[in-house]
């Protein structure tokens, strides 16, 4: 009596086999029937906003989510169109999208990749949501920008700065409008060797996490070939509260300029801890000591007040700007919400519209179509001039802005002030870039 | 050697906080046995009483300026603080400028307050219930304290500065014989660590030299005999229970200075002050301001770069390392006495 057709090894395949089929997510059968992912089929077209509504960047996130529901009001034709009214490709007639109303859903990042995560998941799974965008960290950029290109649907970035989300970790469906830590750098560094010389001496204080090493590793090489020297690099945790231990170092060691490689909390409690220990005061090798914040946002110049009077660092747009798709967009926001709008606001703004007017383009919501209509595509009128979504990584090429703390603002809201609009030719680096390599786009994923 | 001096101040200074909100919990674990995880909201909540303060003194109205346009090219709106126009521009001003040394009196009763509401509405029921229920509850105490501030203040965090006269810095070194520019420090660190130092003072004589402290210290000893003896210690234990919200509320207020408050802030610090009153020894009111100080200089030292260069990642674990350490030398911690959470 033998049992041939029952061996331990032929169990534990077949067990193997089982269990990786149950372990499939039913993200990727879910849509078999269709011809892509979520293919709408009724009257209207449901859009899914992933944004940290909870956590230290809810008030940004808050901010992102008031930009796209103006920006799904004037897809659907209501309020003062804002800017379709001046958006170079003319595809959006205020309409919806291909006739089909827009709704959209929220989810909640927490800034968090795995929170962001799922809720992007129940988006897509749930609430059918052709379209994911929004967000505030890198980490969480990355993490729901690989999940939609799993998912086969297209991933529209909100505020990510960090190099890898369209460089090492740049993927087919997902689409930055954002500048990056490279873009900064190279903006910065001429206005910096303009105002502060050619022998500065560098002090780095990094967030130690993805996006703090790549702005760092940017900002370095673009000061360091000016001439900078760059004294030290030091990464303080993400969680630090307090940086006077950091600070203190920084006082006798020959450096001049301090540059804060820091976001949100980080830092305003670094920039604050700065000015307390009287950096802006000190003169360290016969020049007048300097901070440098090469990521600003509006939100974070209000919690640090007073002091980023007289801190350069770059953005990637300001409500003061004087183009028409700027005004546009300021008087709808701000006669809506009674405040003119954040850059991340109008980075989400301007992806919103233009995942709509690709879309229309394409004829199809199918994410192959889109990402054909994106790629390549040249546009104006969106608030930030010519801009390119260039097709081999996915990224927006676009003038950056260099701005400084307001000496004397007038109101709550000019607490910047543009110092220069460095132009896009600048800014910009070939595809293959040290910085930038390592990663493949790879190809569309619809999920059919 | 300026370097050296430098981070002990920086570590003298992370401590006072530290210190002054391990001390609240030592107060009340060790009169009413209770391990209060909202106690870090509690210093969150001082700080925002600051906040508040700030925010009533610049309640303003509104006049429109014909001359100035806003942003959307409308005319200004010019905000007038109320009490520049009651007091006049200079007075006025100036009650700003010092509201969070005036926030320390609005603080003191609201605390006390909402340490009593707390431990009579809440903390009362959990007594007589496990440790790890009191942890749940206090904690969840903890979010819900968290959500209301945000939900009125919002997750930015929120500037509020020193006093004109007490903020930048002061050449310390040539005070006491260095070089120039060798040992600049903060005006309000120095002010923040002379406060908590005053405190701590406060507490100790309190309990040391008043009746009340003597019957609160016995009724730590033995709260049996004290209560046959016909003395209502409950109650007492209640208003230290209050006493010790108002100390981590007061170290709260003035540490919004030193760095903006957000909703979060007592969550940064609640694990830490833990740690700090393991490491002090549980029920020990000087292990606790002693260990305060001492992982707060250690902490700042572990952040130089030649310690994170020499070994890395030391800054984010040195805190944990040394209790590690501490409790496996010393079990019962630094101070620890007999016979306390080890039923």
């Amino acid at each position: 009596m033998t049992n041939k057709s029952v061996t331990r090894r032929g169990v534990l395949k077949s067990g193997a086999v089982a269990g990786t089929g149950l372990a499939l997510p039913t993200i990727f059968t879910a849509s078999s029937a269709a011809a892509y992912t979520n293919e709408p089929t009724g009257s209207s077209v449901t859009l899914g906003f992933n944004v940290p509504q909870t956590g230290p960047y809810a008030e940004e996130g808050n901010d992102e989510l008031l930009a796209q529901q103006l920006a799904v009001e004037h897809l659907n034709g209501e309020g003062d169109g804002g800017c379709l009214n001046t958006f170079t490709s003319k595809a959006l007639k205020g309409n919806g999208i291909l006739g089909k109303k827009v709704e959209f859903v929220t989810g909640d990042t927490q800034t968090k990749s795995d929170a962001a995560r799922a809720s992007a998941k129940s988006m897509i799974e749930k609430d059918g949501a052709v379209m994911i965008n929004g967000g505030s960290s890198s980490g969480v950029a990355v993490a729901v920008q690989g999940l939609c290109q799993e998912a086969g649907v297209i991933f529209m970035a909100g505020l990510t700065h960090a190099n890898d989300t369209t460089g090492k970790d740049k993927k087919a469906n997902g689409f930055r409008h954002f500048f990056n830590a490279y873009m900064s750098g190279a903006a910065l560094a001429p206005v910096l060797a303009a105002e502060m010389g050619k022998e500065r001496r560098a002090y780095h204080l990094t967030a130690d996490y993805n996006w703090g090493w790549t702005q760092e590793e940017s900002i370095v090489a673009s000061t360091e070939a000016l001439g900078w020297e760059t004294v030290n690099t030091v990464k303080t945790p993400l969680a630090s509260t307090d940086f006077s231990s950091y600070i203190a170092p920084v006082l006798n060691s020959g450096a001049d300029v301090l540059v804060l490689n820091h976001y949100g909390g980080n830092m305003v409690n670094s920039l604050t801890n700065a000015i307390q220990f009287g950096l802006l005061d000190k003169v360290a090798n016969g020049k007048d000591f300097k901070i440098v914040v090469p990521l600003y946002s509006e939100l974070m110049a209000a919690g640090a007040g007073e002091n980023i009077k007289g801190v350069l660092g770059s953005m990637n747009w300001n409500w003061q700007l004087q183009d028409e798709g700027t005004k546009a967009f300021v008087k709808s926001f701000g006669e809506k919400y009674g405040k003119p709008p954040s850059n991340s606001a109008q980075t989400c703004y301007a992806q919103v519209l233009l995942y709509a007017d690709a879309v229309e383009r394409a004829g199809t919501f199918n994410p192959c179509g889109v990402v054909e209509a994106l790629e390549g595509f040249e546009f104006d009128g969106l608030g930030n001039g010519k801009t390119l979504y260039r097709a081999e990584d996915h990224q927006c090429f676009k003038d950056v802005l260099v701005v400084r703390g307001n000496e004397n603002p007038t109101n709550a809201y000019d607490t910047l002030e543009i110092v220069e609009v460095t132009p896009v030719e600048q800014v910009t680096y070939a595809p293959d870039h040290p910085m930038f390599a390592g990663g493949d786009l790879g190809s569309c994923n619809s999920g059919a | 050697m300026d370097a050296i001096l430098l981070q002990i101040l920086n570590g003298l200074d992370k401590g006072s906080a530290y210190a002054l909100i391990a001390l609240g919990l030592t107060l009340i674990f060790g009169t009413l046995g209770v391990v209060n995880f909202a106690h870090g909201a509690l210093f969150m909540i001082g700080a925002f009483c600051a906040v508040t303060l700030q925010k009533l003194f610049s309640l303003s109205f509104q006049t429109i300026d014909e001359t100035q346009t806003d942003f959307l090219g409308n005319p200004l709106k010019v905000e007038t603080p109320y009490v520049e126009a009651w007091f006049g521009p200079e007075v006025g001003a100036s009650i700003i400028d010092w509201s969070v040394p005036l926030a320390i009196l609005f603080a003191i009763p609201i605390m006390l307050l909402v340490g009593y509401v707390m431990e009579r509405g809440l903390i009362k029921h959990f007594y007589k219930r496990p440790h790890a229920d009191q942890i749940l509850v206090t904690f969840g105490l903890a979010i819900v304290l968290q959500e209301v501030v945000k939900y009125f203040f919002g997750a930015n965090p929120i500037q509020t500065p020193p006093p004109e006269a007490l903020n930048g810095s002061i050449d310390l070194g040539t005070m006491i014989g260095f070089d120039p520019n060798a040992i600049i420090y903060p005006i309000w660190r120095l002010v923040y660590f002379g406060f908590a130092v005053a405190i701590i003072g406060a507490v100790f004589s309190f309990l040391q030299f008043t009746t009340f402290g003597m019957v609160v210290r016995a009724g730590m000893a033995d709260r049996e005999t004290v209560g046959l003896l016909g003395i209502n210690i409950d109650r007492r234990f209640t208003i230290m229970f209050g006493i010790a919200a108002a100390v981590a509320g007061l170290a709260g207020v003035m540490y919004g200075p030193l760095n903006p408050p957000n909703y979060h802030m007592g969550m940064d610090f609640l694990v830490l002050s833990f740690v700090v009153v393991v490491v002090g020894g549980m029920g020990s009111l000087p292990g606790a301001v002693l260990a305060g100080f001492l992982l707060g200089v250690l902490e700042s030292f572990a952040s130089t770069t030649w310690a994170t260069t020499t070994i890395p990642g030391i800054n984010q674990i040195i805190i944990y390392l040394v209790a590690i350490i501490v409790l496996l030398l010393r079990p019962r911690g630094l101070m620890g006495r007999k016979g306390v959470m080890e039923d």
